[in-house]
């Protein structure tokens, strides 16, 4: 099978070799965890979208409550947004660590992408629990339940990176760069990049049309 | 929320929840009696197992298999076992309609609506989707000519999250209740003020929990077949199933996130007094029928394409010729996979969007039927001409054909949105899709069951009660769906549980009497696999392909050993295995002997199983509003996982000269199947 792999080689220039691209073999394991990684984070984004949907649907069904240009504090919201895209920017560096093998950038750059996320989650939360106390909660209309349900859901995503951004910590503490768990980072990579993207999504379609509605 | 306390009897404990002595239905003998017998058969099972000794191979081989052709066989029983069930609930529903004719019949209504709901949820859910699911797992990586799927140990998770949803489905019986809403939940008869009880959190996680099963393995196969086939085994050169396989399982990975993501709304709505779906504040019933049919609608498709897979191996093979039209199937498969998400509308024209919208769905409904139109043209043309043996499998794939034709036309009947209006919600909409689903899916699989048996196996099934069995199915078919058409069109609405129109009281009765022959056609299943369990040394398969096959599985050894193929195939073009044969039969000689090296393959995990346990936990949790153990679910996950992501060892080696010993063996059988001397087939006479 290794054999075969090699004939892969870099993966920009595919379908040069005497072979077409589609008859070399089983592709090397990097790439198969990195594309079904990948696949996976579609059908997130699918799911996202369904819920997008529905925002859209519902958003301007206040029930005589409240609407987004009433609620949406875009200054808070650029900190969500500028914190979250710097976590991205960390989440890089550990990627670059991870790379040149280092130990000390890669914990250092991941705890700095774990305290940005958690930043992130804090200001959110403030801003979930400040709307429940105005009397603005999912259960008020079915506007806010569509907004509380896709804003969390993004949230709940950061939550879950996380968690498992700390286990990765963990791993690589006690077992090093092993390739499997080089192959994991990246996944978390992935995962903590497409956050990014429907974040910059969420901020746009929710808050910045939100507060012109 | 305040909605939320005022419709709740009862308290909540901290510590059970809303679960109670009063959970249990000990007024209504028949779930009980059911559980119970079920629980026996399964205790019997157990304790047989233990006293035989056989429980460190049952757990060692099977339940932490990460093997894809173990995980294939255990997706199947679980969908063949839950066949069971889900067709006895259509038996209680024929009887009480047979009897039920100015007089309540034997069910009450209560416990009648919750019949029709699982009897839906089972049969989609638990046995069309684990059936298919399962010979996609055995099959494709095999036609492929691999190892393995891409991700091993996931692929168990996969299968282990889905026995977690029949397992809940089943708990229901006993525990509570099962949702009284029909099988898509629609709100706002689901909502918390109209379905207080346990029954739709039961249908809600079951669902959740499977769908996650469903969409890893989706993620699983697409990413087998797009980067992980045999050298040489361009896109063009798949066999069909894999295609089907491959537009399948896009399909899942694209739908199968909408439907977590409306459950999810129906979720946040009934326990933290959300509005996605509600009567009130705005909340939009029609979104959800919208949403849940941008994911059914292509669920359809998720479990035909494989069966349309089935057939395509099995007409090609039975016919002995090449599949005719092979590009076209392609082209035709992925049309479908495309325009199924093009038709969902089709599912309520009666809700009012207007005559354009109504007007452009109904159109591309029947455009669907022109790639399909194609498919069965191609079926019929490979058969033109061939020498064909009518083996079950063939006989399966005819009365497909014919029957599939009628249910299609049918569908083309309600696609016009006029007639629709008329027939939505009768018996004829249920016997169009019972004429899609049983022929098309049902009978596919059975066909690859049937086909793929001695590969699993290592012997083929007794024909003799095979093809009795399919003649019970079909002639069952008719008489029981049949005369749910002329129903639908004398006016009879779907889920009756009694009813005062005499005139259809004795189509009702011929309706029973069908579900009674496809009974005794399970029964000949039944004893189908008794007897050729009992004479599988007569039946046994030496060669490795008792069909004279065409694609790579049945190159290997039946059953294949663990690394299926002891070296990769190297593929030169269409139907890798029957090309090889053909220049074996032509030169008198196998292909050359391969350089043996070893064999890395993956170790079996107990992370599947753990974390089904723990999901069960969670689910469970969930439905009855018992946090504490929600948490501990949860945790139980998460660490399973870690547990796994620490492992040192993920593989082992098995030796060259293993590897070796097994393939001189096979390929001694390839020489006799060829009927070749050993030393010719090593080419040493020459």
């Amino acid at each position: 099978m290794s054999a075969h792999a090699a004939q892969h080689g870099d993966p920009n220039k595919l379908g040069h070799g005497e072979r077409s691209s589609s008859e070399l073999g089983p592709a090397p394991k990097r790439i198969v965890v990195a594309y079904g990684f990948w696949i996976f984070l579609l059908s997130d984004f699918i799911m996202f979208a369904a819920f997008f949907a529905a925002y859209a649907v519902l958003s301007s069904e206040t029930a005589g409550g409240p609407a987004g240009r009433d609620l949406f504090d875009l200054p808070l919201v650029q900190w969500e947004t500028a914190i979250l895209l710097l976590s991205s920017f960390a989440c890089g560096m550990a990627g670059i660590a991870t790379m040149v093998r280092h130990h000390v950038w890669f914990q250092v750059s991941m705890a700095a992408t774990a305290l940005l996320g958690a930043g992130f989650l804090a200001l959110e939360l403030y801003e979930f629990t400040h709307l429940i106390g105005e009397g603005a909660g999912p259960g008020r209309s079915a506007f806010l339940s569509s907004f509380f349900a896709l804003v969390g859901l993004h949230g709940v995503h950061v939550a879950l990176g996380l968690i498992w951004l700390t286990t990765m910590m963990a791993q690589v503490w006690s077992k090093g760069f092993r390739e499997d768990i080089s192959r994991r980072i990246a996944c978390f990579a992935l995962f903590w990049h497409a956050l990014d993207i429907i974040w910059v999504a969420l901020f746009t379609v929710v808050y910045l049309l939100g507060v012109r509605s | 929320m305040s909605n939320l306390r005022s419709v709740e009897t009862g308290a909540i404990s901290p510590i059970f929840g809303k679960l109670s002595w009063a959970s249990i239905p000990f007024d209504n003998p028949l779930p009980l009696v059911a559980f119970g017998a079920a629980g026996l058969l399964i205790a019997a099972l157990l304790w047989w197992t233990w006293r035989q000794g056989h429980v460190p191979y049952v757990w060692n081989e099977w339940i932490t298999s990460v093997d894809h052709k173990r995980v294939g066989v255990m997706y199947c029983i679980l969908a063949a076992v839950m066949l069971l069930r889900g067709f006895s609930d259509a038996l209680l529903m024929r009887s009480q309609q047979a009897i039920a004719m100015n007089n309540p019949g034997y069910l009450p209504p209560d416990h009648y609506d919750q019949v029709f709901t699982a009897h839906g949820v089972l049969m989609i859910f638990f046995v069309a989707m684990p059936f298919m699911i399962g010979l996609m797992n055995f099959a494709v990586p095999l036609q492929l000519g691999v190892r393995d799927v891409a991700f091993p140990t996931l692929n168990s998770v996969s299968f282990w999250l889905t026995a977690v949803g029949a397992l809940l489905v089943n708990i229901s019986l006993v525990i509570g209740e099962f949702a009284k809403t029909g099988w898509v939940v629609y709100p706002p008869l689901s909502e918390l003020r109209f379905s207080p009880g346990v029954g739709v959190d039961y249908y809600i996680w079951a669902l959740q929990i499977s769908g996650v099963g469903t969409l890893l393995s989706g993620v699983n196969l697409v990413t087998t077949i797009l980067k992980v086939r045999a050298p040489g085994m361009g896109y063009t050169r798949m066999p069909m199933f894999c295609w089907t396989s491959l537009a399948t399982n896009l399909l899942i990975v694209a739908a199968f996130p909408i439907l977590t993501a409306t459950l999810g709304m129906l979720t946040l709505d009934r326990y933290l007094g959300f509005h996605f779906f509600t009567n009130e504040l705005g909340g939009n019933q029609m979104m959800f029928v919208n949403l849940v049919w941008a994911w059914g609608h292509p669920e359809v498709y998720i479990l035909v394409l494989p069966a349309f897979g089935i057939f395509s191996e099995v007409v090609s093979t039975f016919s002995g010729k090449p599949l005719f039209g092979y590009r076209s199937m392609i082209a035709a498969t992925m049309a479908i996979c495309l325009l199924a998400f093009m038709v969902w509308l089709h599912h309520f024209f009666t809700m009012g969007a207007g005559a354009d919208v109504n007007g452009f769905f109904g159109i591309t409904t029947m455009i669907i039927a022109v790639p399909t139109g194609v498919k069965v043209f191609n079926w019929i043309f490979t058969m033109y001409g061939g020498r064909i043996r009518f083996t079950s499998m063939m006989l399966w794939s005819v009365g497909f054909v014919v029957t599939f034709v009628i249910g299609g036309m049918t569908g083309v009947l309600l696609a016009v949105p006029p007639a629709d209006f008329v027939l939505h919600n009768s018996l004829f909409l249920v016997a169009h899709f019972h004429n899609i689903v049983i022929p098309a899916v049902l009978f596919g699989a059975f066909a690859g069951a049937t086909y793929w048996w001695p590969k699993a196996f290592g012997f083929t099934l007794d024909e003799k009660w095979a093809k009795r069995s399919f003649w019970f199915w079909i002639t069952g078919f008719y008489v029981a769906f049949m005369p749910l058409y002329v129903l639908g069109l004398m006016g009879m609405t779907r889920r009756l549980g009694h009813y005062s129109v005499p005139e259809w009281q004795p189509w009702l009765i011929a309706a029973s009497v069908g579900a009674i022959l496809v009974a005794c056609g399970i029964a000949c299943q039944i004893i189908m696999i008794v007897v050729s369990i009992r004479n599988r040394e007569k039946l046994a398969d030496l060669s490795g392909d008792p069909w004279d096959g065409r694609t790579l599985e049945w190159i290997t050894t039946s059953p294949p050993p663990v690394f299926n193929f002891a070296v990769l195939p190297d593929v030169t073009g269409e139907e890798a295995y029957w090309g090889l044969k053909s220049t074996a039969r032509e030169k008198k000689r196998l292909s050359d002997r391969p350089e043996y090296v070893d064999v890395e393959m993956p170790r079996n995990s107990p992370t599947g199983v753990i974390s089904a346990f723990f999901a069960t936990v969670l689910g469970f949790a969930m439905i009855w509003h018992i946090w504490w153990m929600v948490i501990l679910g949860f945790l139980g996950a998460w660490a399973t996982f870690v547990a796994f992501a620490w492992r040192d060892e993920a593989e082992y080696d098995i030796r060259a000269d293993v590897v070796e010993r097994f393939d001189r063996d096979r390929r001694l059988a390839k020489a006799r199947l060829l009927g070749l001397s050993p030393e010719e087939a090593e080419g040493q006479t020459a």
